[in-house]
């Protein structure tokens, strides 16, 4: 764990009070501000509709491809603006995305989708190779299911592969949008200890956007929470966790007993995904 | 053997034969449709304008001799000089690439998001545009293309198969073009490569993760609009091995920009996203329309060519709407 002096330290990635309109109408983030520290993991939590995968795009520069603008604010990445770069760019200089529902390329075999992850890599075969072994030592399941076709393998597989693509392209900062979605609980426990287990040991720093915040505020460092398109409240993860309102409002643990209206939520969307 | 077998079998070869030519077209629909989803309406002048190109180049032409004899009022038409095949296939190439690029840079560019239907017309405005620089750049009369590949038929064919008919009976063996034999040849080739190319290399598996989801494509930083310039260079190069086959075969003329027409059953067959159904719809619809035409055609007047195809697909449109081997739409339960 990071403390709060290392974590001011040193801002990979800053994001200055951006505004976000989706087809010139629809104004969704009103003027969010983060930063991501060197080799930490900062949560970006909040519910359905918040704004998290926006965020995360704005940065990535998805938007531009879903007729979304940034129209106020602006982002830097290692303090240079990177707000024209195309999404092949930002990967070049170590900021790629997991999209949330994993996005794998269903016909083509697991091990074509991590070599994917390379495309922008200029380093060589033998460098290549070797990041896909150290992809394989982190998620030794898709090491068993190298040759199946992606579009066959399980939700779990799909979202191993879905970053271990990510981290094919040797990534300094992965942008990870809702690694637990459609999830059961053991297997969302194992990849978040992969994720923790990839940023303490190859120093990947991750912003991570989740709507399972116990989980979340249990493997990061920073929080901040978002609602409506605004940042709300932010602060180390472990004081977060204690904070009353975000147990009552997030962690489902509020006066009325354990079990909230947002677990009943969660669980059925689950159910949902699995039918 | 007796000879209406042998008719059958010659037949049959014929068909499998304008099978491949079929599939050769068809070819160029599907990979744009996958990497893209744009329908290219112009792919069938893309065959002409390359057989015009090609023509053109070989022969010395000036390109756009009319124009500029009209403007400065010269009289010029030939260089005077003419260019080897091979060279003339290769500068061809060169155009189509130089083609696609301004495509992509002048239209597709300026249409991303935009509604499949919105891509669509721009291909249609694409093909007529194209057909007036053919005319324009090359004159619209009818030009003969020799790239050197023997034709006419097979005199060993016919005498070995002459043999096969049963003693007494009128048959002089089997006639089938040397050209359609090349012309099979080199497809297949084509198509093979094309395979070991979208397999076995980067670019490949990049061609074919765009298929397959293009927002993830961007994600991982492969660039769409470098990728779309890769696929319809490689399209204008099937359109251009198309249009030199259909050429060398009927004559580099108007018409050849409605072998388009002929991809289209094809397509409904083979699904739109499938090499193989490409490959095997157009050797089905080739080899059908043959046999049709040959056992069925003379008793209803013959000239069934046109649309015998057709029927055929709107009937497996009817049974199998996603094609013979649209892609399997994986779906996770
Ligand atoms: N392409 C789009 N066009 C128009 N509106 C959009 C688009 N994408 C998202 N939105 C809207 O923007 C808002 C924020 O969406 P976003 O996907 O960023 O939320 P989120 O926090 O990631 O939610 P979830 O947890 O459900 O993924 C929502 O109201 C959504 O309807
Ligand atoms: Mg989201």
């Amino acid at each position: 764990m990071l403390d709060d002096a290392e974590l001011q330290a040193d801002h990979l990635l800053e994001v200055n009070n951006i505004e976000v309109i989706y087809n010139h109408v629809i104004l969704v983030l009103k003027g969010v501000s983060l930063t991501v520290p060197k080799g930490g993991i900062t949560a970006l939590l909040g519910g359905n509709g918040a704004g998290k995968t926006t965020t995360l795009k704005a940065v990535s520069n998805l938007l531009h491809s879903e007729r979304g603008e940034i129209t106020k604010g602006s982002i830097l990445y290692r303090g240079e603006r990177v707000g024209n770069l195309s999404p092949s760019d930002l990967v070049k200089k170590g900021v790629i995305q997991v999209m949330e529902g994993r996005h794998c390329f269903e016909h083509l075999t697991i091990e074509e989708n991590l070599m994917t992850g390379a495309y922008t890599r200029r380093d060589g075969k033998a460098a290549i190779s070797d990041a896909l072994d150290m992809v394989y030592t982190y998620f030794p399941r898709l090491k068993e299911r190298r040759k199946s076709q992606a579009g066959y393998t399980s939700g779990g597989e799909q979202q191993m592969c879905a970053i271990g693509r990510a981290l094919m392209s040797k990534p300094e900062t992965v942008l990870l949008d809702e690694p637990s979605m459609g999830l059961a609980p053991q297997l969302v426990e194992e990849i978040f200890g992969i994720v923790k287990a990839l940023n303490e040991n190859e120093g990947v720093s991750f912003l991570l956007a989740e709507q399972n915040t116990n989980v979340a505020l249990r493997f990061a460092h920073y929080g901040y929470i978002l609602e409506s398109g605004r940042i709300v409240m932010d602060g180390p993860a472990a004081e977060l966790r204690e904070n009353p309102d975000v147990k009552e409002f997030y962690l489902g643990m509020g006066d009325q007993g354990r079990k909230s209206f947002r677990d009943v939520r969660s669980y059925r969307r689950r159910k949902r995904w699995l039918s | 053997m007796s000879p209406t077998f042998l008719y059958t079998v010659e037949v049959i070869l014929n068909g499998l034969m304008a099978g491949v030519m079929y599939a050769l077209v068809a070819l160029g629909f599907v990979l744009i449709f996958k990497a893209s989803g744009i329908f290219n309406y112009a792919q069938g002048v893309m065959a002409l304008f390359a057989a015009l190109t090609l023509v053109g180049i070989q022969q010395g032409q000036v390109p756009f001799s009319h124009l500029i004899n009209a403007v400065f009022g010269t009289d010029i038409h030939h260089f005077g000089w003419t260019v080897p095949t091979l060279l003339a296939i290769l500068l061809s190439l060169c155009v189509m690439i130089l083609f696609a690029w301004l495509v992509n840079r002048l239209i597709l560019r300026h249409l991303v998001n935009q509604e499949p239907i919105i891509l669509f017309m721009a291909t249609i405005g694409l093909a007529y545009f194209m057909e007036g620089l053919g005319d324009l750049m090359w004159g619209s009369d009818i030009k003969r293309l020799d790239v050197g590949l023997p034709s006419g038929g097979s005199f060993w064919l016919e005498d070995v198969t002459a043999g096969w008919a049963a003693e007494g009976s009128e048959y002089y063996g089997m006639y089938i073009d040397l050209l359609d034999v090349w012309a099979t040849m080199i497809a297949v080739t084509l198509v093979i490569v094309l395979t070991l190319f979208s397999q076995y290399t980067k670019t490949g598996r990049a061609l074919r993760a765009v298929a397959d989801d293009h927002q993830a494509a961007l994600s991982v930083g492969i660039s769409l609009k470098a990728i779309w310039v890769i696929v319809w260079s490689i399209a204008g190069f099937v359109a251009l091995v198309a249009g030199i086959m259909w050429g060398a075969k009927l004559g580099v003329q108007f018409s050849l920009s409605l072998i388009a027409l002929k991809a289209l059953p094809v397509l409904m067959l083979g699904g739109f996203t499938s090499i193989p159904g490409a490959i095997v719809g157009g050797l089905i619809i080739g080899v059908g329309e043959k046999l049709f035409e040959f056992s069925i055609g003379p008793m209803i007047g013959g000239a069934t060519e046109n649309w015998f195809a057709y029927v055929l697909a709107l009937l497996f449109l009817v049974f199998r709407p996603q094609g013979l081997f649209g892609e399997k739409i994986i779906e996770r339960v």
